[in-house]
């Protein structure tokens, strides 16, 4: 088994509650992956009894999963109202253009996703960011590029 | 082998007591997403960081959500035996004055403080020249119901939640009612729904009880994607035990086997303090056979999912427990004779569940006595938007929503003036300013063009577009389509398509009706709430700004000039 197929073997057979799904499969590797390769897509389809087709219909549905290996770090900003009333629109614009891009999505060199996220949870602190999954809340402009820049900083990059 | 449950309350109040008047001061540090969001996390850390430096001693528990979230991070002091002392918007810097000042000093710094509460059985005197917290606006029109424990005990020890009478309302549904006392109870109490279409509790719950199947299902709704309501995940996270309790309560009214609670992926406060309630509730012996000796046996399992705003519809969300796309269901057969894995199943929301403990302790009737008419209780609201205090309340229903707003919430922040409130979430709608003399009521403000919905409520001041908000809404509603029908998939799409061109300033007058023919097909058509209900945030905004949509179609002018700045959502629907 190679390095990446036993990784989606554990995660897969990892799972400790009773009800065990092609759903459930998938976010065992997301967590344990970052993303869902080809590889777990068969293996999901052959361990699930399901076909590779059906897996891909589940896995295509939910936004949250990836296809390709995360970049090193993620930055959601939360699009829903409460945020967009109180200036989500700039915050989008600045941490964009922080990270070089024009769009969500990832930088060339993989170092940083900026994803659109529709509700964080934690409205009433908005305008709300995620760094890491880290929630930071009452962010502005330039506390949010800030952020961004200090991700991009970081020690242990160039690999 | 569990103890009895009088030995487990025994040992609870023990500890309990060892907390609020041992020897040790006890330090509370709200930290719910809200709190997170806030630097709360980073607080508590350098609070212990603190305590180990300056050589003190104290207890120091990471909370839920005390409500005040503008005043977030949030730490309270409880000196031994005496009342709880409250700082707001900490910082790592105060913190080790609190701590040399207040915990080891034994003196509060009250220029910092923001108030205390007075603690039952302390005879310590109340704190000179500090505020009363219970008089803080967000406070003083509070009831708290389902939020009584929040940010007072620790979420990830069920004897906390037992020292404050937790599983008591279990013990007396198993013991001194049975299972229709127990439904009764819940009958008595008028609860309606609390997950969007109010539907009378006892009524659902009768149609599982009444169904014979040897396996049944009690589903509880945790989805929450509505952007600006954020009660059922902070329920989770500051007192997930209530949850736990009326999940096992309904159960047993039902004759249920099995509930299940169902949240989305990735938010890991909620899921983890979730779990580690359930995991204590069956070390305890409230979950699994013979539950306190009885023969009601129970068990109760966290099922995740993928983002999906739709996973909250009641069958779509068993679609995702199956481990399926999240699309709804054609109905009849209803839940409660065909649903998850093909058994009878009950969908509740988070705060209908969350409820019952209280309502089988202090009786149906009591329940009914608050509230308005038919909307009977309690409503948890989270206020968001240009609010001078934002954060979550529970209040009476019946609660005029101006109060709520211009007394409880503080009104507007300072300079800003209220141009409308958007309320109930995405498929919720808008409420002008002059019309937000409206009792919280289910029927008054749907009559309004708004709803009570998940309880969000986010106040927009008048720098805001309509036209703009409501694209931004929809563009939430096209995103979110589950693809399903054609009606809502590409009516949203050619709503979104004709709100785009109105903020271009490019619409004409055609466009408004396009848009109300296309609302027709969507209500009439669409198989779930989701496409029904989608074309509410057009339909009200259209009701009380009408003239703003004219001047972008005639005058083509934005009479606020945000519709020509550039807006982010997603590219494209992803299905
Ligand atoms: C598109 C859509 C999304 C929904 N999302 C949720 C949700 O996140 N949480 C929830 O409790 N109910 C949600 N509902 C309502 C549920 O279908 C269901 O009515 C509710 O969970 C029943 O609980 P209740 O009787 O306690 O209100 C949603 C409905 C629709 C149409
Ligand atoms: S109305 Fe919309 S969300 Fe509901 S089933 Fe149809 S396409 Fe899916």
């Amino acid at each position: 088994m190679s390095g990446l197929v036993q990784r989606i073997h554990d995660a897969v057979y990892g799972q400790t509650q009773p009800t065990v799904t092609v759903l459930s499969s998938l976010l065992a590797v997301e967590d344990e992956l970052g993303y869902i390769p080809k590889e777990a897509l068969e293996f999901v389809a052959e361990f699930s009894n399901a076909t590779v087709n059906d897996v891909w219909a589940v896995a295509s549905f939910y936004p949250n999963f990836r296809f390709d290996p995360p970049a090193e770090h993620v930055v959601d900003v939360c699009w829903g109202a409460s945020c967009h009333l109180v200036g989500a629109m700039n915050i989008f614009k600045s941490v964009l253009e922080a990270a070089g891009l024009d769009d969500e999505g990832d930088t060339p060199d993989k170092r940083l996703t900026v994803r659109f996220n529709s509700c964080l949870g934690a409205c009433s602190q908005a305008p709300v960011i995620a760094i890491d999954h880290h929630l930071a809340g009452r962010v502005n402009p330039e506390s949010a590029a800030n952020h961004v820049t200090c991700l991009l900083q970081q020690d242990g990059h160039g690999k | 082998m569990a103890s009895s449950f009088l030995e487990i309350g025994l040992e609870a109040g023990k500890r309990w007591q060892e907390l609020t008047a041992g020897e040790r001061p006890w330090i509370r540090i709200g930290t719910a997403l809200c709190g997170e969001a806030a630097g709360a996390f980073e607080v508590a850390d350098a609070v212990e960081a603190a305590l180990e430096s300056q050589g003190v001693s104290a207890t120091v528990s990471r909370v839920g959500c005390l409500g005040l979230c503008f005043a977030e991070p949030i730490l309270d002091v409880q000196l031994p035996g005496g009342h709880r002392i409250f700082y707001g918007n900490v910082d790592s810097e105060s913190v080790s004055e609190i701590i040399s000042t207040h915990v080891a000093g034994g003196t509060p710094i009250t220029a910092k403080a923001l108030g205390y509460l007075a603690q039952e059985g302390s005879t310590a005197p109340v704190p000179d020249g500090i505020p009363d917290l219970n008089k803080h606006p967000m406070k003083a029109w509070e009831n708290r119901i389902v939020l009584r424990n929040a940010g007072n005990i620790d979420p990830l020890d069920i004897y906390q939640y037992i020292a404050n009478g937790g599983y008591q309302a279990l013990h007396k549904s198993l013991t001194d009612l049975n299972r229709e006392e127990t439904l009764n109870e819940v009958k008595a109490s008028g609860l309606r729904g609390r997950g969007g279409a109010a539907f009378p509790t006892a009524t659902k719950w009768s149609f599982l009880a009444g169904n014979p199947a040897p396996e049944k299902f009690v589903l509880c709704n945790c989805e929450e994607g509505d952007p600006g309501a954020f009660n059922d995940k902070n329920i989770l996270e500051s007192d997930p035990n209530t949850l736990v309790e009326g999940v096992i309560i309904a159960g047993h009214a039902t004759g249920a086997t099995k509930g299940y609670i169902f949240i989305r992926h990735g938010h890991n406060g909620p899921i983890d303090r979730c779990r580690a309630a359930v995991d204590q509730a069956r070390e305890l012996g409230f979950l699994g056979e013979n539950i306190m000796g009885t023969d009601f046996s129970y068990e109760i399992e966290i099922a995740l999912t993928g983002d999906s705003y739709v996973a909250g519809e009641e069958s779509a969300l068993m679609e995702a427990i199956e481990g399926k796309r999240a699309m709804p269901r054609f109905r009849p057969p209803f839940p409660a004779q065909v649903g998850l894995f093909g058994k009878p199943t009950n969908i509740n929301n988070v705060k209908t569940l969350a409820y019952v403990p209280e309502i089988v302790s202090k009786g149906g009737e009591w329940f009914a006595g608050i509230g308005h008419d038919t909307s009977t209780g309690t409503v948890i609201l989270c206020l968001s938007g240009n609010l001078k205090y934002t954060g979550m309340i529970e209040v009476p229903l019946g609660m005029n929503l101006k109060d709520v707003i211009y007394e409880a919430a503080g009104g507007m922040k300072e300079g800003k003036t209220l141009k409308f409130l958007q309320t109930g979430g995405p498929l919720g709608g808008v409420l002008g300013a002059d019309n937000i003399d409206v009792l919280l009521d289910f029927e008054v403000l749907r009559a309004a063009g708004a709803i009570v919905g998940s309880g969000g409520l986010i106040a927009a001041d008048d720098s805001t577009c309509i036209v703009d908000l409501t694209r931004s809404l929809i563009a939430f509603c096209q995103y979110e389509s589950c693809g399903k029908c054609f009606p809502c998939r590409m009516g949203m799409s050619h709503l979104l398509e004709v709100l785009e061109r109105l903020c271009r300033l490019e619409g004409t007058t055609d466009d408004l009706a396009l848009m109300q023919k296309i609302g027709v097909n969507m209500q009439a058509g669409s198989l779930c709430g989701h496409g029904q209900l989608g074309f509410n945030p057009v339909s009200s905004a259209l009701r009380y700004f009408g003239p703003e949509f004219d001047t972008h179609i005639v005058e083509h002018t934005c009479p606020t000039g945000t519709c020509l700045e550039p807006s982010y959502s997603p590219a494209q629907s992803r299905r």
